[in-house]
């Protein structure tokens, strides 16, 4: 798969629609005996493996659940805290599930806002008057394009580095925004979008351009 | 389809006629609904057309005459500016074609604009693009004017903060 995700963020900043588009990473289960070899300590809301990668497991994966019983953040499901668990022997042999994080939606509002405002700060440093803001923010991992629209609204596609064809891809996302969103009467703008016919439409759109592939026409 | 659509929008009036006592009211009425159509044509047609960022008054109401009008209406109007201040311009047709099956007003609505649902589309459409504007109807052949005239006035410039956000 590699185009990752879509978001679409409105004039104010705020995320109206996001679509994630990769096959879930494979988690690890594996059983353990007491004393853990792996060194977990807490990171926001999560546990998270610090040092000790082995196997599938590498550092910064979370725990996902303990015994097939899925974790709620820092505590297991009936409420005891998962570094207390887990250190207690009584509790072995136990099967914990480790995995990378996936955002949670308030997260995902989060980051979307905070890159609206680097956003604004970006073409705001601009030296040129005028200038398109961020258009594409790259790692050795992934590629984030983002589009702003004449009327304020950003589209942003994150994609693998080596995926081509993101601009018309963009463009074509406006498109379907454009016919499925908007002339959707009952729909309000600037507000999240529920449009089913937009999602069936979007999906085609990243279907097409990821078959296209890197072997694709320019961008 | 076009026929389709200019006789929807003529059943469109008519009915607000009956609705609606007062000219005024009707106005308004087709004003409002072309503001709700404006704001969200206006991404349409950017999407379809991928036009550069207008630079100027004069620039965004040709775009609005030689582009927009062209692709949803099939016609186009020519431009005159009417200010020395650069913000007036108006738009003449001489070829209308919501008015294609109406002859003339009839008497009890004199002052009825009969394509006033356009003036509220462009409104809209300059309004999400930051830039506001009075669109009003000059002339009206249907009142029996010459051409179809509709002014615009542009109202104050966008901020150069506004200009740089977007």
């Amino acid at each position: 798969m590699a185009i990752f995700s879509v978001y679409v963020v409105n004039k104010a900043g705020g995320l109206i629609y996001q679509l994630d588009h990769y096959a879930p990473r494979a988690d690890t289960e594996k059983t353990f005996s007491f004393p853990l070899d792996l060194v977990l300590r807490p990171h926001d809301e999560r546990v998270v493996v610090a040092f000790g990668q082995r196997d599938g497991i590498r550092v910064g994966h979370a725990v996902l659940a303990i015994n097939g019983a899925e974790v709620n953040g820092r505590f297991t499901a009936d409420g005891k805290d998962v570094l207390e668990f887990l250190g207690n022997a009584a509790n072995y042999p136990v099967s914990i599930r480790f995995g990378r994080h996936r955002l949670s939606s308030n997260e995902k509002l989060m980051l979307a806002s905070m890159f609206h405002s680097l956003f604004a700060i970006g073409s705001q440093l601009s030296p040129e008057v005028g200038s398109s803001g961020i258009e594409m923010l790259e790692t050795d991992t992934f590629k984030l394009h983002c589009f702003q629209t004449l009327t304020g609204i950003k589209f942003m596609v994150l994609a693998d580095p080596r995926q081509t064809g993101i601009d018309a891809l963009l463009r074509k996302i406006y498109e379907i925004y454009s016919d499925f969103a908007l002339k959707n009467p009952f729909y309000s703008l600037e507000m999240p979008i529920r449009c089913e016919l937009f999602d069936q439409n979007l999906k085609l759109a990243l279907e097409v351009a990821e078959k296209a592939g890197p072997f694709g026409p320019g961008s | 389809s076009r026929e389709l659509f200019v006789l929807t929008y003529g059943a469109l009036v008519a009915q607000l006629c009956k609705d609606y006592e007062k000219d005024e009211d009707v106005n308004t009425c087709l004003d409002r609904m072309g503001y709700s159509i404006g704001v969200r044509l206006i991404d349409d047609f950017l999407a379809r057309s991928a036009v550069k960022k207008c630079r100027s008054y004069s620039e965004t109401v040709d775009m609005i005459a030689q582009v927009a009008f062209k692709t949803y209406l099939g016609v186009t109007p020519s431009v005159s500016c009417s200010s020395a201040a650069g913000n007036e311009f108006s738009l003449i047709l001489d070829k209308n074609p919501l008015v294609d099956f109406v002859e003339e007003l009839p008497a009890e609505r004199a002052s009825l604009c009969y394509c006033n649902l356009l003036c509220g589309v462009i409104r809209g459409a300059l309004e999400m693009v930051h830039l506001s504007a009075e669109v009003t109807f000059l002339q009206d052949r249907l009142k029996g004017d010459a051409v179809t005239e509709i002014g615009i006035t542009f109202l104050r410039k966008p901020e150069d903060r506004k200009q740089k956000r977007s």
